[in-house]
């Protein structure tokens, strides 16, 4: 069973690249742009059949290791 | 005193940190990150560099790496801690340390001697020093800017927990003379019961008139104090 997982930092912390680069599309005439927040994304396959349980496993990945909770949020989805 | 520096792949300041502790009569040991076993030791330290390369996250591998929990057990048994650039980065990951550092607010890669004023000088870390001292150490990262929730920064001012802060030649802590972006100028943190001290600045670099000044040998002699 394979999930996509994106991290992202939280609304409050401050995201210098994502913010470079928002400026850079800006200066190249992408006017209609809003805001951007540049994020991770990791793919994971885990060996089982069963959907909760394997949802559970990339959740429990998420919080001991992917992402650091005081500055990141993260959803995961299965593909 | 006996000290441990532990030394993951990607360590470069664990020599440096051993020649400092040498040169300070320390009784250093050297120990690998793969190690179950930590030596008996009054002091370990978690050095500087860019432990795994900095993949995921500076600091995330190696907070996950066997002897870690070695040292969580040692740090909680009141064992001193002393995590130096990457190894404050490492105690934060490990939960030794609350908060966490971010890339720096400028996105460059900083290494130069910056002014630090001494918060707390009533600590196992800072006791030769005199409040407010101002010292030259040298930086060295590309994620120090310090953050963490404002329940744990009003613990920080409340507890006294803030050993270091930047600040300019007359120890003013302004935006200016804040390099990376922390958190109110924040340098160097310690936990609760005051035995583990996280700091980006490298005191063990500044221990010599030959390469650079002697403003991080107090900080040594702290310990042995």
């Amino acid at each position: 069973m394979k999930f996509s997982v994106t991290v992202t930092l939280k609304k409050d912390v401050l995201d210098p690249q994502g913010k470079v680069v928002e400026n850079t599309l800006v200066n190249m005439g992408m006017n209609n742009l809003k805001s951007i927040r540049q994020g991770k994304h990791f793919e994971i396959e885990v060996d089982e059949n069963d959907q909760k349980n394997a949802e559970k496993k990339v959740d429990e990945m998420c919080k001991k290791l992917l992402v650091n909770l005081i500055i990141e949020d993260y959803k995961i989805n299965k593909i | 005193m006996k000290s441990s520096v532990i030394v993951f792949p990607g360590s470069n300041c664990d020599r440096d940190i051993a020649v400092a502790l040498e040169k300070m009569q320390f009784k250093n040991q050297m120990v690998w990150h793969k190690d179950t076993k930590l030596p008996k030791s009054d002091l370990i330290v978690v050095p500087g560099g860019f432990s795994y390369g900095d993949y995921l996250r500076s600091g995330a591998i190696a907070g996950k790496s066997l002897i870690i929990d070695e040292v969580i057990k040692a740090a909680n048994s009141g064992c001193l801690v002393l995590g130096i650039c990457n190894g404050f980065q490492i105690l934060t990951e490990t939960g030794l340390l609350k908060g966490t550092l971010l890339r720096n607010k400028n996105l460059k890669f900083i290494n130069k001697d910056v002014q630090i004023k001494v918060l707390n000088n009533e600590t196992k870390f800072t006791n030769k020093y005199k409040k407010d001292q101002i010292l030259k150490i040298n930086i060295a990262h590309n994620e120090g800017n310090f953050f963490t929730d404002t329940k744990h920064l009003d613990e920080l001012k409340k507890e006294n927990l803030i050993a270091f802060k930047y600040c300019d030649e007359n120890g003013n802590g302004n935006q200016e003379a804040n390099p990376n972006g922390s958190l109110e100028n924040i340098a160097g943190i310690l936990n609760d019961k005051k035995n583990i001290l996280g700091m980006m600045p490298h005191p063990e670099r500044m221990v010599d008139d030959i390469i650079s000044n002697k403003d991080g040998i107090n900080l040594f002699s702290s310990l042995l104090n």
